[in-house]
């Protein structure tokens, strides 16, 4: 039963990358324009731009295009960019570690911040204290991570000089730049989704400080930290672990945000940039990239959920 | 409070505390943190997509003249002076031009630059797919007479060819140099091509075996920002030393009373035209061009637009040209008059189309046209094009607008932007067109002289109007010595850079 049940989810995320591969395709195939006169320029000679058509494949229908395309990523070959003529899978390979470590770093900095600001949060939650660490975090969700970006540079860069306000280094070459680096995008991206996160945390204590069991651990003399600390947390944190991996999604979206305004070489930043030059192959993949972590992220969510919760399991 | 809660509550303070203090160790670093730091570290708004300008329309920018050598090159008054070649002649006929170039010159891979170098390169440009190779097709032979004697024959006298020497055509290549041009660049200037880390920045080093001046700094590094914001931060914190090529100059105050950073303010190529279909439509009326000539308030614009920076210009020619003159006073801003001529024009109850490409530069300005004519009586519709796709094919292929504002940043491109009446302007008056032939052919005086009188003919015929020419800024420490004041060319120079 268990495992229909993770071939189905599987064969759901197939079918949805499938589909998402066919839109992502089709929009690009609609923009007006043609790619391999935008990667002439303006006064290329119409021969000149034949000749480029002809080597990107262009002067093929769109279902060959699309399944050029479709067997490219499957191989891991996906092609040559249109405008700087570079291999497209090498680039997108030196891009990825940096985005990883990014996201990574900001999710460290979110939990760090979410779980004992919610647990405090949850156990003040009527007291003046709790409601202002709320307000607080209320605060952080409303703020978008550019905007915190830029407020954590002219603050720590700019005025205190601590750190620098942009730049990537990689950690082989340069330990001690790459983590000074680090530090500010990590929290832009991280304090925003702690914020959120924290919520979620609140909520989700809240909920098991009205378990009976903790009512009978209070019971037995505990004191209310005592009881949420030994017979709460592993409770509330299955919402929690959900959470995460959702927001997990927003962090990877957030990047490309983040490494625009803080110059890091990742996938965002190819993503902005291959826009900017109208590099439609490497923006289509690029996408396709970020809908399948998207989608990969879902199915760990769903298959967790299943191995995890026994009533899920039944229920499908 | 409990001493749980304490407790969770001060390993949330203590966790965040970590997350900021711990990793700010290590002190201040960046580019000018010692005296023996000879890196430069410049921020430039955009990054080329390949370095193999050859290619593609590209940017030669960060390459030319500071790792590629061009046998002339242009000053900052935009005079021809020598590079790779340290003489030239010019037969009597005009056609033939005999280069003395240097003997001490190599390239970075070690070869010898010599007069087959220079033959080689100026063949090459044939198999060029980037449109610039147009300008060599004037170019009939080369002929290398010893290694250092290079003489080139061309089927008409042309001043503009040699020109365009100065520009990414003129590039001295070596036969084993071209391999690998969109990853590598093997020149004579006096930096090396480094490296390139795509996303972030491209590393020159100095050539120690330059044949000429010594490069002021043994590396830099240019650095580029999509955000401008971002760029002026790594600039106040110390990250950077300047800011090159900047395209926000609203926020150029925060530098003005800093004795830190010094603010360089030239001139560029970039003429901003508010192009009129000459051919068809309301513009067509002569009237009507001088109507909306007269109406346009460019002071005002200018403020609104570009925060103040930015110069008038009465014609297609930047004041580096040497055959600027200042035409401004030709159409001055004249409400009364532009409603005369708009009533006398019998096109006053016309629609106009407006377009702009949706670059941020013009979409602002194209709103500040239109409302400046619409006070006067103007009917003005304003439709943003999206660049380079839509914009290419309505405006520039089909000539489906009225009024168009784009930015023209090719150098001297007067006559290459009016002389043609198929081109988007559809101006291509034959007089015009016989001033560029005659300047092209004459001698220096002539060529002034024809010139001249070319860019006045524009102004009569009131062909189109220059809402301003783009600034070149740039803002940088405040001992940083040499910066391109007047970018005259397709180059970045920073050959005389240095720190005092």
């Amino acid at each position: 039963m268990l495992l229909w049940n993770l071939a189905r989810r599987t064969g759901i995320f197939v079918a949805t990358l499938l589909a998402s591969s066919i839109v992502v395709f089709g929009l690009m195939a609609v923009l007006p324009g043609d790619p391999a006169r935008v990667a002439l320029g303006l006064n290329a000679t119409d021969s000149d731009v034949a000749h480029l058509r002809e080597q990107f494949g262009l002067d093929q229908s769109l279902p060959e295009r699309y399944l050029d395309w479709l067997r490219g990523l499957i191989t891991l070959h996906p092609g040559t960019s249109y405008v700087t003529q570079t291999a497209i899978g090498p680039e997108i390979a030196t891009r990825i570690p940096v985005t990883l470590i990014l996201v990574g770093a900001s999710m460290l900095v979110a939990i760090a911040v979410a779980i004992p600001l919610g647990t405090v949060m949850a156990l003040r939650h009527r007291r003046a204290s709790g409601l202002a660490l709320s307000a607080l975090s209320q605060v952080g969700v409303a703020v978008p991570t550019f905007l915190a970006g830029i407020l954590l540079v002219t603050l720590f860069a700019v005025r205190l000089g601590w750190l620098p306000s942009s730049g990537w280094t990689s950690p082989q070459d340069d330990f001690e730049m790459f983590a000074r680096q680090l530090v500010l995008p990590a929290l832009a991206l991280g304090l925003c989704q702690g914020a959120i996160i924290a919520r979620y945390v609140r909520s989700s204590i809240l909920d098991v400080l009205r378990q009976d069991y903790i009512r009978t651990a209070r019971a037995k003399g505990r004191q209310p930290a005592q009881a949420l600390i030994h017979h709460g947390l592993r409770n509330a944190a299955v919402p929690v672990v959900t959470a995460l991996a959702l927001q997990l999604v927003y962090l990877l979206l957030g990047a490309v945000v983040i490494e625009r305004v803080f110059v890091i070489p990742g996938i965002g930043s190819l993503l902005t940039d291959s826009v900017g030059l109208r590099d439609l192959n490497v923006v289509q993949d690029v996408v396709m990239l970020l809908v399948a972590a998207v989608l990969v992220i879902n199915l760990v969510v769903d298959i967790l959920y299943v191995i995890i919760d026994p009533r899920l399991r039944a229920a499908s | 409070m409990s001493s749980y809660s304490k407790k969770i509550a001060l390993i949330a303070v203590t966790l965040v505390a970590t997350l900021v203090v711990g990793a700010c160790g290590g002190g201040s670093s960046g580019a000018n943190s010692s005296s023996s730091d000879t890196t430069l570290t410049v921020g430039l708004p955009s990054e080329p997509s390949t370095l193999d300008f050859t290619s593609n329309g590209d940017s030669p920018l960060p390459l030319l003249y500071n790792v590629y050598e061009t046998l002339v090159k242009v000053n900052q008054d935009g005079a021809l002076i020598p590079s790779l070649a340290k003489s030239w002649d010019i037969s009597p006929d005009r056609k033939t031009y005999t280069f003395h170039l240097v003997d001490n010159a190599t390239f970075s891979n070690g070869d010898p630059f010599t007069a087959q170098d220079a033959k080689f390169s100026i063949e090459r440009v044939k198999t060029w797919t980037d449109s610039s190779k147009d300008a060599m097709d004037v170019v009939q032979s080369v002929t290398a007479n010893d290694d250092h004697t290079l003489v080139v024959n061309l089927s008409r006298p042309s001043n503009d060819w040699l020109f365009r020497m100065t520009t990414r055509i003129g590039v001295m290549f070596t036969p084993n140099g071209v391999g690998d041009l969109a990853n590598n660049a093997i020149g004579t200037g006096p930096y090396k091509f480094g490296s390139w880390k795509r996303g972030d920045s491209i590393t020159l080093t100095r050539n120690d075996n330059y044949w000429g001046n010594k490069a002021g700094f043994t590396s830099i590094v240019l650095k580029f920002f999509k955000d401008a914001t971002s760029a002026n931060n790594a600039l106040l914190s110390g990250t950077i030393n300047a800011i090159g090529l900047i395209q926000s100059p609203d926020a150029l105050d925060q530098f003005k009373n800093n004795p830190k950073y010094q603010i360089v303010q030239g001139t560029s190529n970039l003429e901003v035209l508010l192009a009129m279909n000459n051919s068809q439509g309301p513009m067509a009326n002569k009237d009507m061009r001088e109507a909306v000539k007269y109406g346009i308030n460019h002071r005002a614009l200018i403020d609104t637009c570009y925060a103040g920076y930015g110069t008038q210009i009465g014609s297609m020619v930047p004041p580096t040209d040497p055959w600027y003159e200042d035409l401004t006073g030709r159409y001055p801003y004249d409400p009364a008059k532009a409603k005369q001529l708009l009533a006398a024009s019998g096109e006053a109850d016309q629609t106009i189309q407006l377009t702009v490409p949706t670059l941020p530069a013009y979409q602002q300005c194209g709103q500040v046209v239109q409302s400046q004519l619409q006070q006067l009586g103007f009917k003005v519709n304003l439709t943003q094009l999206e660049f380079p796709a839509v914009w290419f094919q309505k405006v520039f292929t089909d000539g489906q607008y009225d009024l168009n504002i784009t930015g023209h940043i090719q150098p001297r491109d007067i006559c290459s932007v009016f002389e043609d009446k198929s081109y988007y302007t559809h101006y291509g008056n034959p007089a015009f067109k016989a001033l560029c032939d005659k300047a092209d052919a004459g001698t220096a005086d002539e060529q002034v002289a024809y010139m001249k009188q070319a860019s006045e003919l524009l102004v009569d015929d009131a062909a189109a109007d220059w809402l301003w020419l783009m600034p070149n800024l740039m803002v940088a420490d405040n001992d940083i010595k040499g910066l391109p004041k007047n970018s005259v060319t397709e180059s970045f120079d920073l050959t005389g850079v240095s720190r005092s």
